[in-house]
């Protein structure tokens, strides 16, 4: 930077900043010509991102006539359609706690196992399988576990049926068993990096003092990693919670979840006066995201600051 | 002090549990895969046949469906190319005070479930953008940003921007010159990685373009599936392991793993 204000050029001379005439005069200019590389960015941003977003919001509150109103929220909570709200609460809570369970162990089995080939392999492969979702996910698991899938007919050779509890992949516990194909690696990503923030030192000083491992735990483990944890089912919560594709192949519509919902909205099995009422559930998806990843930027902001220490 | 040149004595080893969530957990990943490579190969009792493959291969929706998708895999690297690299470039040069905001309106697809956004690009957009599979392009190229803007931005901070570009600027190169032949081959790795990450996301998309009524790879592979099971593992194997490729190329491309999901930033 040094070397290039010794350079006769526009760039050096307007970056000299404002503190005399000639710089005063460039403020405007500058600040203007600052901004101006973004435009192309902010147009882009304003018409495909802003645009549709407001006009869901918008939509949610106008009637059939164009009036204002709350109607549709109402309705959006009321009888089938909360339904699918709680269904869809319940499928993100749930398929959290359990990805959130396999991964925080995954992540620190491999952490603490030391072994630097294995950690190199899981932290590809969960770049890789976070990644992985939608639709051939759907028939990876109807290939395992579906009706005539591999897993369900060779466990029903030795005699064991799955489908003859209360289990089906085409409903709400195949549903959570699929998205831990997803949610596990993103909980192994999330939060490896705070695992292996939880220094060795600490634990030898712990237990230099006298502490017992249980006590460890107690005092310096768990209270480090909550916040990590915390968030990363905040972040998984939010990401099963607005799943559609894999939710859409598998139940076709059968169970009521909130991004199915509206979606089948916008394919048109609507009743004519409540066109709007997919707004209002747009809008309830937005919020519910927006509460679960303000909380996740929270915590791990919370959890980076001792990581970097 | 003997014991901790080895490693530490209060070290711990993965237990009995862990190792047993660690192989429960391999399995789980294992199965569906090695489960769907045989349904896609297996016919009636006992006798293997790729038949399934070459029947999708023969069907002319693959073709037109992936024809499509690729199309649409172009025009969101050109997206990343022709506007996200000058634009997160155009940050760490001159506008760093927008930075902020700008990075949020990248997560803005995060919180914003793709389910929402096709509705509301249902709701605003005009007819004739409705009427042409492009608008999906665009809409992409804003799905992808919460990447393809982290894996550019990771890789701008690993250079000295302002001292490449004001010594190049200095020499007399255009804006052009200095995107492409000095910005550009600096940033090569993040660039592939951004590209690889977004041709992966485009080719699995099915929300935006199933609800906006175009016939992707994915969601003519949701219409397959309702008729031919077998064909439909069939080219969800093959679709998979090609963005499997793609991905690993990218997770490995990144090797210092900052192009998480790590939404600390704003």
């Amino acid at each position: 930077m040094t070397e290039s204000n010794q350079l006769p050029n526009k760039v050096a001379a307007t970056k000299s900043g404002g503190n005399n005439v000639m710089g005063l005069e460039f403020n405007s200019n500058k600040v203007f010509f600052d901004y101006s590389g973004l435009i192309p960015f902010f147009i882009f941003a304003l018409i495909f991102i802003l645009v549709p977003t407001i006009s869901v919001v918008f939509f949610a509150f106008k009637g059939n006539f164009g009036e204002w109103t709350l109607e549709n929220l109402r309705v959006a909570l009321r009888e089938e359609y909360l339904s699918s709200l709680i269904g869809s609460l319940r499928l993100g809570f749930f398929s959290a706690i359990t990805g959130a369970f396999f991964g925080f162990f995954t992540a620190y089995a491999v952490s603490i196992s030391g072994r630097k080939k294995l950690q190199r392999v899981v932290s590809t492969a969960s770049g890789v399988f976070a990644n992985t979702g939608g639709v051939p996910l759907a028939f990876f698991f109807i290939a395992a576990v579906g009706n005539y899938g591999l897993v369900t007919v060779n466990l029903n050779k030795i005699g064991i049926d799955i489908y003859s509890g209360s289990f089906t992949l085409f409903g709400f516990s195949g549903l959570v068993l699929v998205y831990l194909y997803f949610q596990i690696p993103l909980m192994v990503i999330v939060t490896y990096p705070a695992i292996e923030g939880l220094k060795n030192e600490w634990r030898e000083a712990a237990v230099n003092l006298g502490a017992s491992k249980f006590i460890f735990w107690k005092y310096i483990g768990v209270p480090l990693l909550v916040p990590a944890i915390t968030g990363a089912f905040l972040l998984l919560f939010a990401n099963a919670f607005a799943a559609y594709a894999t939710a859409n192949v598998l139940t076709s519509g059968t169970l009521p979840l909130l991004p199915v919902q509206i979606g089948s909205l916008v394919n048109g099995n609507v009743i004519a006066d409540q066109t709007n009422v997919g707004m209002a559930m747009g809008l309830e998806m937005i919020i519910v995201v927006s509460i679960a990843m303000a909380g996740y930027i929270y915590l791990d902001r919370r959890t980076s600051k001792w990581r970097k220490k | 002090m003997k014991k901790n040149l080895t490693g530490s004595t209060v070290s711990p080893k993965p237990g009995i549990g862990l190792n047993l969530v660690l192989i429960l957990v391999f399995l789980f990943f294992l199965i569906p895969m090695f489960s769907a490579f045989l349904f896609s190969i297996q016919v009636g009792d006992g006798t293997y046949s790729i038949f399934a493959y070459t029947r999708m291969l023969q069907d002319p929706g693959l073709a037109s469906s992936l024809w499509l998708s690729t199309r649409l895999a172009i025009m969101t690297i050109a997206i990343v190319l022709f506007l996200m690299v000058p634009t997160v470039t155009w940050l760490h040069i001159r506008a760093q005070k927008a930075k902020r905001l700008v990075e949020f309106i990248t997560l803005l697809p995060l919180i914003i479930p793709p389910v929402v956004t096709a509705l509301g690009i249902l709701n605003s957009m005009p007819n004739f953008l409705l009427n042409s599979p492009y608008l999906l392009g665009f809409v992409y190229g804003v799905l992808t940003m919460p990447y393809t803007y982290r894996a550019l931005d990771t890789g701008l901070n690993s250079i000295d921007v302002k001292t490449l570009v004001d010594a190049s600027r200095g020499l007399g190169a255009s804006w052009r010159q200095v995107l492409s032949t000095i910005i550009a081959p600096n940033i090569k790795s993040s660039i592939f990685g951004a590209i690889f990450l977004a041709v992966a996301l485009v080719l699995g998309e099915f929300v935006v373009a199933s609800l906006l009524l175009w016939s992707t790879l994915p969601s003519w592979m949701a219409i397959v599936g309702q008729a031919d099971a077998e064909g439909a593992v069939a080219v969800s194997v093959l679709s998979l392991i090609f963005v499997w490729l793609l991905l690993m190329v990218m997770s490995l491309l990144d090797r210092k793993k900052k192009l998480q999901i790590k939404l600390g930033g704003i």
